[in-house]
């Protein structure tokens, strides 16, 4: 099984040693000369105004916890999917059930709007 | 300077010593063992990161870290399915919520290093039994069945002929409630979110499409017929009142 696995192993240690190569590279090869102005935070010319982390929109949070539930309800259709042709019409009503508990859920959700942005 | 230099010339010797030995222990692990231990102690980094790093940003990325470490490790042992949820779900949703919470915060943290010694006391506690769990779970691990058995159990013939497999075997029949529990849960959880967060917003100019399309453009433009420098009261700024019907 785990033989599957090792190009993704040796893309992985491809990526780093290519990523710390050139990170490497270009702190022993590059020529530096820093002053003020070079090490200056900029930004579109001005000095920042304030902190960048202020508070935003909830309804960032609220897109963002609908796109997690969705996603777990796709994540259970995985192994549903490769296993149907052994659970057969069992399986398939109990997914039909679970996918139409979630529709309740979907339907809510687009009536009262929270799909809008406003 | 003086006597302990002198005993103690020069410290490459020992590390040189330390890094052939620690290489033998190395060459001794099987690959996958040694995968295991490779990815363990970069999970155990990154959650050192998590609660080291300074500024919070950073910590929720040394926790992505952590994830996909983690991720590697469930591969290790076999559950392929967990391995790639936690890719997909705690990596592409999880973390990212992290994210926005951690910017929502608005953390000041100045106010957060204050509270270090008020919160020490509950903080200890609960690191203790989580502490207390982890050596419980080690101790009932050494007297239970030997790791060689646990990692059999990733080619055992209830995972043939995959992990995924296996699961969807099970989890949609056997497991039915469990399964319709869980899709409850989500729903709550929808529910919950939207109720929680969703607010009516006033003054809000939206887009009504069937309205825009099913618009007559005899309802809408009139002609309007002005005399040399008369200004019509709609498109005069001092005259906001509604236009008398056939003024024009």
């Amino acid at each position: 099984m785990l033989a599957t696995y090792l190009p993704i192993l040796v893309f992985i240690l491809l990526a780093t040693g290519l990523a710390g190569g050139i990170i490497v590279a270009s702190l022993l090869v590059a020529p530096r000369a820093p002053d003020k102005e070079k090490l200056s935070p900029y930004e579109c010319g001005f000095e920042p105004f304030d902190d960048a982390r202020r508070k935003f929109d909830i309804r960032f949070y609220l897109v963002a916890i609908l796109f997690i539930i969705f996603d777990l309800e796709v994540a259970f259709l995985f192994p549903w999917a490769v296993s149907l042709n052994t659970t057969g019409v069992a399986g398939l009503l109990s997914m039909l059930m679970f996918l139409g508990v979630l529709t309740i859920g979907f339907v809510y959700e687009w009536k009262k709007g929270a799909l809008e942005w406003h | 300077m003086g006597e302990f230099a002198k005993r103690h010339q020069s410290p490459w010797p020992i590390i040189v010593c330390f890094a052939l030995n620690f290489s033998k222990v190395v060459a001794l692990l099987s690959p996958i063992d040694f995968l295991f231990y490779l990815f363990a102690g970069f999970t155990l980094a990154a959650g050192v990161g998590v609660i080291t790093a300074r500024n919070p940003v950073y910590s929720v990325f040394f926790l992505i870290a952590a994830f996909l470490n983690a991720a590697a490790l469930f591969l290790l042992a076999g559950a392929e399915f967990l391995a790639f949820i936690l890719i997909i779900v705690y990596l592409g949703a999880v973390a990212v919520l992290f994210l926005f919470v951690v910017m929502m915060l608005d953390i000041n943290l100045a106010t957060v290093r204050a509270g270090f010694v008020r919160y020490l006391p509950i903080a200890a506690v609960v690191g203790g039994i989580f502490a207390a769990q982890l050596i419980i779970m080690l101790l009932i691990w050494q007297q239970s069945e030997t790791p060689p058995t646990l990692n059999a159990l990733g080619n055992s013939p209830m995972n043939q002929p995959n992990n995924v497999y296996a699961l969807g075997r099970v989890l949609y029949t056997d497991y039915f409630v469990a399964f319709q529990t869980a899709g409850i849960i989500l729903l709550i959880a929808m529910i919950g979110a939207i109720v929680l967060t969703l607010r009516p917003r006033a003054g809000i100019k939206t887009q009504v499409i069937s309205q825009q399309v099913s618009r007559k453009s005899s309802q809408s433009v009139r002609l309007v017929d002005l005399k040399l420098g008369q200004t019509h009261p709609t498109t005069a700024a001092t005259a906001p009142t509604e236009p008398q019907e056939g003024s024009a």
